[in-house]
């Protein structure tokens, strides 16, 4: 009795065994070929000279990184990425966190007006991108039109080198403002009530509350959002591509992105360890930015003893 | 006080439709567009009905260029990978949540660090890797960057971590292979964690753009985004056609949001706060 116990415990083991090693094994080899080595691999070419056809490997250690320092199409590119992201992320973030307040308040239409906020989000970035492109046709485009009610215009939305950018960063904020704000309604809805109900004992008033009660207890919330918000808009490659594409006098240099640049480099110039630095120096500016963001926050967490 | 309140409130519902307004905007004027002939599409003054409807655009669509084809190409790329990524990321979710063995923490939290490395960053080595093994211009080879997604299997072993041991032990006690407990215990406990992200994962994969992109050259392999694109080079000024296949490209997305419109938004807000 108790040997056929036994057997059936290390028949089990071994049967255990086997599972998750080939559950890991099979995790591994996916998550192995499809991201870290493609990953290492970048790194490590990011040391050579490599086109694309193969005809040149050579190590060259540092040299790409230096180039790039000193290439006016990645200063560019550098300089438009970091504008988006400076100018979409606390727009987008901002109006999110006012719209989820609207949410919040009791409206009867509340739930309707979340979902249409919302349609962007889900919406293949490359069609809602064609479709600004006509909306901001200098002619014919419904923005135009409509700002002419106004008398104002026409506006060069994407023609003008000034404001291609900024025609690239409304897209955007437009794309992602219905999504975050659902996050941030969600992090209202879990502030309990009698928190609230406490600062209205003590006589605070709604900018109060908002202040002393409502922001610190979004903290995580917000954080979370301002990390994929900054990522996403790091990242920015489709609105880019599909707004400039094709069209002559598009203002090429001014709306160009860090990705835009290393796909270029990849697939026009054929610089593939050029690109790969690129790839590079985006990941640790990524890397930088959401580990900065962490950080801050948990230190006015600890002084704020929340 | 009560004048106050309805004056607020009125204040409060006319900046939400304005904003909402501006949300669907693109649409309707996408919608608009597409149903238009030539001549109205170029109108200084243009109107949000068409004066004489058409349907010459999508036909200029579906002659133009395979549409039919790339929507096909779309879902058959999307449903395997909504199935790959919900089926790779239970099981490992199940794995990493329920057994313990040496090195689970570090082979755990090295697929979770992929998580931060961009998509647009590894899809250039990704494609001389496909390049080397003859993956370049066929399914597989679009499909593959998308079989798996780190953040699904950080999703599936929150998920799996509360459900209580004494199921699993009970199961094995009556000689439940593994595998079994994981098909037959597990999966059903988990599904609305499941239909999420699959949802979730769905939907991302028929937008990508870049990718398909890269990896594509044969214009039966492509996908909707990719046709959109190529399509806008072939119609340069036309945008009649191009609304047309835009219109093409999203209204099965918005069927679909106005029927699942809960479901939709509740997965893409788990996708988003747990990560």
């Amino acid at each position: 009795m108790e040997m056929r116990a036994l057997k059936y415990i290390s028949l089990g083991k071994a049967q255990r065994f086997f599972f998750i090693a080939s559950v890991v094994l099979l995790l591994y080899s996916l998550f192995g070929i499809l991201r870290l080595y493609p990953i290492f691999q970048m790194f490590r070419l990011s040391f050579y000279d490599f086109d694309l056809i193969g005809l040149k490997k050579e190590f060259i250690g540092l040299r790409n990184y230096l180039d790039l320092f000193h290439d006016t199409n990645f200063h560019i590119a550098l300089r438009n990425t970091l504008l988006v992201v400076a100018i979409s992320v606390p727009v987008t973030v901002g109006l999110s966190f006012v719209l989820a307040l609207f949410y919040n308040a009791r409206l009867r239409l509340r739930s309707f007006y979340q979902l249409i906020y919302f349609i962007p989000a889900i919406m293949p970035t490359a069609a809602v991108s064609l479709i600004w492109r006509w909306m901001y046709d200098p002619g014919y485009g419904l923005l135009n039109y409509i700002l002419s009610w106004f008398g104002i215009g026409p506006v060069p939305w994407l023609v003008n080198e000034h404001i291609a950018l900024y025609s690239v960063v409304l897209l955007w904020v437009w794309k992602w403002v219905g999504y975050y704000a659902i996050l941030f309604l969600v992090g209202l809805q879990n502030i309990p009530e009698m928190y609230k109900d406490a600062a209205k004992v003590d006589g605070a008033n709604w900018w109060q509350l908002l202040h002393y009660v409502i922001l610190p207890l979004l903290k995580p919330v917000t954080l979370f959002i301002l990390i994929i918000a900054s990522t996403w808009a790091f990242r920015i490659f489709v609105p880019v591509y599909i707004l400039t594409l094709g069209s002559q006098g598009a203002p090429g240099n001014a709306v160009r992105v860090i990705v835009y640049d290393m796909y270029e480099n990849f697939f026009v110039f054929f610089r593939v360890g050029y690109a790969s630095a690129e790839g590079f120096i985006l990941f640790l500016i990524v890397a930088a930015f959401t580990f900065a963001q962490l950080r801050l926050t948990r230190a006015s967490e600890v002084e704020g003893g929340v | 006080m009560k004048t106050v309140m309805y004056f607020r409130k009125f204040v409060l519902y006319l900046l939400l439709s304005a904003g909402a307004a501006f949300m669907i905007l693109p649409f309707i004027w996408m919608l608009s567009t597409a149903f238009k002939p030539p001549q109205e599409v170029l109108s200084i003054k243009p109107r949000f009905i068409p004066a004489h409807p058409t349907l010459e655009n999508f036909y200029a669509v579906f002659a133009k260029a395979p549409f039919g084809r790339f929507i096909l190409n779309s879902t058959i790329i999307a449903v395997l990978s909504t199935v790959s990524i919900a089926l790779t990321s239970s099981l490992g979710g199940f794995v990493f949540a329920k057994y313990r063995f040496p090195g689970r923490g570090l082979l755990f939290w090295t697929l979770i660090a992929t998580i931060m490395i961009p998509p647009q960053i590894f899809v250039f080595p990704l494609y001389l890797f496909m390049r080397d093994v003859g993956l370049v211009d066929t399914y597989l080879g679009i499909l593959a960057p998308s079989l798996i997604m780190g953040f699904g299997l950080f999703l599936m072993r929150q998920t799996i971590s509360t459900i209580p041991d004494e199921l699993l032990d009970s199961a094995r006690i009556d000689g439940c292979s593994e595998f079994r407990i994981y098909w037959n215990i597990i999966l059903p406990v988990i599904k609305n964690a499941v239909g999420a992200l699959s949802i979730y994962a769905f939907i991302t994969s028929w937008g990508y753009l870049l990718w398909p992109l890269i990896i594509t050259n044969s214009e039966e392999l492509f996908t909707v985004p990719l046709g959109l694109a190529v399509f806008q080079k072939r119609f340069t000024v036309e945008y009649g056609p191009m609304m047309a296949a835009c219109t093409v490209a999203t209204l099965p997305l918005i069927l679909a949001f106005a029927i699942f419109r809960r479901r939709i938004v509740e997965s893409f807000v788990l996708s988003g706060l747990k990560g």
